[in-house]
This record gives structure tokens, sequence and C-alpha cells, in this order.
């Protein structure tokens, strides 16, 4: 193995060296060699100083990027409103904090009433979406059930043709669900993809467990409720946060289906009131009452941006954890 | 098989009860056996067909009948009368598309963003997943991995709304340069001419981080005795990258690739329709928002549908050629994927 390479051989010269100036004891002191990283393989080579920095100033760039719009989000909606017109917007710093900005759209309102709507369909939609999915996903994970390859062509064709927008819009609107919240739940209820992931995973299950189960006289519904539920917890974690992460956060469809802007869920409200900066009426939020130390303006409209945000951020880490485990590649790579 | 079965058979005599059990149950563990009568096989799995049944009808409703109700493509159609009375067209609808220099704009306009994110979005994961593989200490690494990740999970609303505050006119950034004395608002969310840039940074700053999630996949079934073996062969750590390291993600790049050719006609339609007024339709109009407004806002029904069919048809095509490309080059494609 030795002088393979000149850069292996001088990386190993070290260690012999380290052991001898210590062993024979002739100067207390130790040659001084970089201090390895526990978690680097023996065989890699030492970085350059100059890579080392790099990386670190590149990575800190990529997660201050990510970060720190969404710091000066929050430090403006926790400002005053002089200190948001004092900064001339967007708050970096923060000064003087205060809860009214949350307060004030959370006390009824358009915004309020709108995140109740957007809770509402989130949690309705993603109970309908999962248990439909996980249901057909268990149905179609049986090897050499009766007509699983015709059912399961009938899922993929969904992926590569869509209807399109014009013909799904007349269905619903034929069906009479414009303006009402099943408009904004059934037409997507049905992900073949995330049913494609649940089905990856149950197949993945091992089949002696699920025929041991047989055996001792259950049947499909309790194999899937007592036997692959409970092993496929993180999976349906993971799709679970899909479906809900794509209730909450769509807003087209309700820009096609609500016209009735009192049903407005969150994200169309943000889009009118924070984007294209519509005064919304009735909410309080248009007037500007500095006098008074009322919380208006800026730090309003980046707290109910926080407010669109929040729900993703309490679930978020308990299903993040779940994403690496194989579950989005092992659909992809089936 | 099932319970149902197994107390089914036993009122046969016996060994011919064993042997259908054992055909049942091999047939479900995944060996073919044709020997076991249809009838036998949906009464053996009704329970399965009643699980998948919600779904197919969730989807005959609502992907299935839209499919058919493209037939408007070719007829000239109103609401009044519905599609079961309107009269047919033929193809004028179609000639009108393809005559139409609006259409023909929205196509070039799709064609261009794709093919600009294709050159500047797509391989930034690949970068930044190389890179974050490259971090030794787990928690760190676990870290960045949660950060970048979150992004994905903003809506476009949260996304363009965050640009805007950032970059608009009464953005931080022009903020800042107005504290520091310099009059000059830069527009970055309505000038045309830097359109592009900016919604493939979005789409950088919302899913990029998101797109790594693959390769770190991929990177972790690299066997280490691979990198081990090269050092002793005096690879350096680009070799290792070049010849070990590029290879194990290759499957996934064009895995990647091929999706992103088959949705070639789909970019960000959220995202463009959010900021279509900002910035003009000459440069944002694709065909999905053109669909959009011909049909449910201007009311054109029978000409969005068919506009919108040649997308579909074409974005078929598109995934169906590419996934033969893939088997050309003997990648595994996206079929397996069932």
């Amino acid at each position: 193995m030795s002088g393979t390479s000149p850069e292996i051989s001088t990386e190993v010269a070290v260690l012999p060296q380290d052991l001898v100036a210590e062993g024979t004891g002739g100067r207390p002191q130790r040659p001084r060699r970089p201090r390895r990283n526990k978690y680097r393989p023996v065989w890699e080579e030492q970085p350059s100083v100059a890579g080392q920095v790099t990386k670190f100033v590149v990575l800190a760039v990529v997660v201050l990027a990510v970060l720190f719009p969404l710091w000066t989000v929050v430090v403006t909606s926790l400002s005053t409103t002089q200190e948001s017109i004092r900064a001339g917007g967007l708050v970096v710093v923060p000064g003087d904090l205060t809860f009214r900005a949350y307060a004030q759209i959370l006390s009824g309102g358009v915004v309020t009433r709108a995140a109740l709507v957007s809770v509402g369909i989130t949690l309705v939609g993603t109970v309908i979406s999962v248990a439909v999915s996980v249901l057909a996903a268990y149905g179609l994970s049986r090897p050499g059930s009766f007509a699983h390859r015709p059912i399961l062509f009938v899922f993929l064709i969904t992926m590569f043709f869509g209807a399109g927008m014009i013909p799904t819009y007349l269905l619903v609107s034929s069906l009479n669900l414009i303006d009402t919240y099943w408009a904004l739940i059934l037409p997507g209820a049905v992900s073949a993809f995330n049913v494609l992931i649940l089905r990856n995973f149950f197949m993945g299950i091992d089949a002696a467990i699920l025929d041991a189960a047989r055996m001792d006289g259950a049947g499909d519904w309790r194999v899937l409720l007592r036997i692959v539920l409970p092993m496929s917890k993180a999976v349906v974690a993971v799709v679970a946060l899909f479906y809900g992460v794509g209730y909450w956060n769509a807003f087209f469809n309700a820009m096609l289906y609500i016209n009735d802007n009192t049903k407005w869920p969150l994200q169309l409200v943000l889009r009118s009131y924070v984007l294209q900066g519509v005064t919304l009426p009735g909410s309080g939020t248009g007037q500007v009452d500095v006098g008074s130390g009322a919380v208006t303006g800026m730090p309003v409209k980046m707290a109910v941006m926080i407010l669109a945000i929040v729900p993703i951020l309490v679930v978020y880490p308990f299903v993040q954890r779940h994403f690496t485990k194989g579950v989005i590649f092992g659909a992809v790579k089936g | 098989m099932t319970d149902a079965r197994l107390t089914e058979d036993a009122a046969a005599p016996q060994p011919a009860a064993s042997s259908a059990r054992r055909r049942g149950r091999s047939a479900r563990s995944g060996v073919p056996q044709r020997k076991v009568p249809w009838t036998t096989r949906l009464r053996r799995d009704r329970s399965l067909l009643l699980m998948v049944l919600p779904a197919i009808v969730l989807l005959a409703v609502f992907a299935y009948v839209p499919m058919l109700g493209n037939v408007i493509a070719w007829q000239d159609y109103s609401p009044y009368q519905g599609f079961l009375h309107s009269p047919f067209v033929g193809w004028s609808n179609f000639e009108r598309v393809f005559d139409n220099p609006a259409f023909l704009t929205a196509v070039e306009n799709t064609l261009t963003i794709t093919l600009f994110q294709l050159v500047f979005y797509f391989p930034v994961p690949i970068v930044l997943a190389l890179l974050l593989n490259s971090v030794m200490s787990p928690r760190v690494r676990t870290t960045i991995q949660s950060i970048v990740y979150l992004p994905h999970f903003f809506s476009w609303v949260l996304v363009v709304t965050i640009f805007q505050q950032i970059f608009g006119g009464a953005g931080l950034v022009n903020q800042t340069l107005r504290n520091h004395g310099i009059d000059h608002t830069v527009s970055f969310m309505t000038n045309p001419d830097t359109f592009l840039v900016l919604i493939t940074s979005q789409a950088i700053w919302k899913d990029a981080g998101w797109g790594i999630i693959i390769f770190l996949a991929a990177l972790t079934t690299v066997s280490p005795e691979l990198y081990e073996a090269s050092v002793v062969d005096g690879a350096n750590r680009w070799r290792r990258m070049w010849h070990v390291t590029l290879p194990a993600l290759r499957p996934v790049i064009v895995l990647l690739l091929i999706l992103r050719l088959g949705d070639a006609l789909t970019v960000g339609f959220e995202q463009l329709i959010l900021q279509r007024d900002a910035v003009g339709a000459g440069v944002s109009e694709v065909i999905d928002t053109y669909v959009y407004y011909q049909g449910v806002i201007y009311g054109d029904w029978s000409f969005a549908a068919a506009a919108g069919l040649v997308k579909g048809v074409v974005s078929l095509a598109l995934v169906l050629g590419a996934n033969k490309l893939a088997h050309v080059f003997g990648e595994a494609g996206v079929y397996q994927r069932a």
C-alpha cells in the first residue's frame, strides 16, 4: 500500500511518528498534527484549509438564504408600526417587540375566518386523502390479487395524462360544487403518486408476518388495521404531510372554485392582502392608527405570513426525520 | 389464503382443499399462478377490491370524467347547452390554437423557462448534495438538511410574497439602498428582462434544498469499499468524485432528467400566475396560464380546452419518448416505479 500515492504516504507517516514521540518520552510536547474529525474515514486525506473555508462559507450562505428572510418576517411581525416605519418597511434588528399584530389578525375578521377555513379544509381533506390512499395502496399491494394490474394501470394513467384545467372546472361547476369547500378537497383527494409510495412500502413488509396473521384468522381489514398500519407509521406520516401541506398551501383551486370571498382560505387572503396590497374589508387592518399605537401595515402583513407558515413549522419536525428513511427514494426507485 | 377462504375450503374434500389453499397462498405470495379460477379469486379478494373502490370512484369522477370532457375541444361549447347539446365543429378549435400568435408565444415562453431552469436549476441540488455529503458531522449535516428542506413546504404565495418583500419596489433591498442615500429603485419583481432569473431563483430557494434528498439517498448506497479501493489506487478527492460518486448518482440524474423532460410543458403554474400581473403576460404567459385566461376568464371554453388538450397529449408523448430514451441508454427509466 505504501508508495502508491504520495498523498497517502505522507498522511500515514504522521501516525507512527506520533506514537514514537510519545513512547520514547524524549519530549513531553507532542508533535502537532491536525485534529482528525472522528467521522472522517481513515483513508480520506485531510481537507485543505481553503477547501474547508469555501465549504463553510457556501453552506453558511445557503442556510442564511433560507433563514434570513424568515427572520426579518418574524421580527417585523413582532414589531410595532412605528418600528417598522422607522426601518422603512421590514425590520431586521429587533427593537420594540409586541404581539399586537397577532392579536389583531386573530381577533375575528377576515384573516381569522380564512385561517379557520384553511384549518378545516386541511384536516378534513387530509383525513379523507390518507384514508382513501391507504386503503387503495393496501388493496393493490397483495401480489396476485384479483385484477390488481389493470387497477394499478388506472392509477398510473392519471400520473401521465391530466384531464386539463378546463374540463375539470366544467365538471366541478356542473356538480354544483362551486363555492363549496368540497371543490377544494375532492378533485385532488387521491394522488396516484402517494398511493404508489404507500403501496411500495406495504409490499416491502415481510409476507410471512401477514401470512401468520391470516393463519390466525385475520381478514384483510384486520391485517391492514392491526399489522400493516402500525408497521407503516413513518410512511403514512410522510404521506399525510404531503397531502396536508398540499391542502394548506393550495390557492389556485380556491381562485378557480371559490368566488365568494368570505369563504376564501388563508393563502388566497395572503395573496390579495399581502402580495397584491388590497385592503381587506372589515378586518380593521386597513386603518392606519399610528397615534394610538395600534399595529397596522407591515407588521400585520408579516403576521399573516407567519400564520401561513406556523402549521407547517409545527408538523414539520415530527415528520422531517422520516424523510431520509428511504420513503421518497423508495417510491422513485421502487 | 384469507380466513374466508380457509373456512370455505374446509367444506371441500380434504386433499383438494389443501392443494387449493397452497395454490391460493403461493399466488398471493408473488408466484404467478393461473390455476385459481377468477371467480374464486374475486371472492377471495373482495375485501381488497372494496378497499380500492373509494379511490377508484374519486379518480373516475375527477380524473376520467374530465378526460372525456375534453370532447368540448371539438365542439362550440356553451355552458347553457352543455357538452351533450353543443354543436360539433371538427378540428377548427385546434386550427385556431395553432394559428394563434399568443398561444405560440406561450409555448415559446414555456420552453424557454424549461430550458433555462434545466441549465441553472437542475444542477444546484446535485452540487448541494455533494457538498452536504462531504460534511462529516452527522449532526451538522442533518441540521442543514432540515433547514434547506423547509421552503419546499411553503406555498407559492408565501414564496413569491417573501421575494416581493425582499426584492420588490418597496422591499428590503430598495429600503436598504434608500437608507444609504441611494435613491434608485431596482425593481426585480416587475422587470420582464430579469424575469427568468427571478423565477429560477424562486424555484431554487423553494425546491433545490428538497431536491438534494434523492441524491443524498443515492449517495448512501455507495459502498465505502469503492472509495477505499480508489484511494489505494491513488485517486484523490476529485477523481473519487468523478469515478465513484458521480457514476453512483447517474441513474438518479437520468431519472430526474426524464421526469423533467416529460414535464417540459409544465412550468410552475401557481408561481407564474401569481406574478403575471406584475411583470406582464409577454414573458410570464405559459401554456397553463394561457389556457386559464382563455377559458375561465374570457369564457372561450372550447378553444382553451383544445389548447389544454394539445399540451396534455404532447406531454404524454414526451414522457413516453423520454422513457424510451432512458431504456436506450440502459437506465431503468420511470415505469419500474410501479
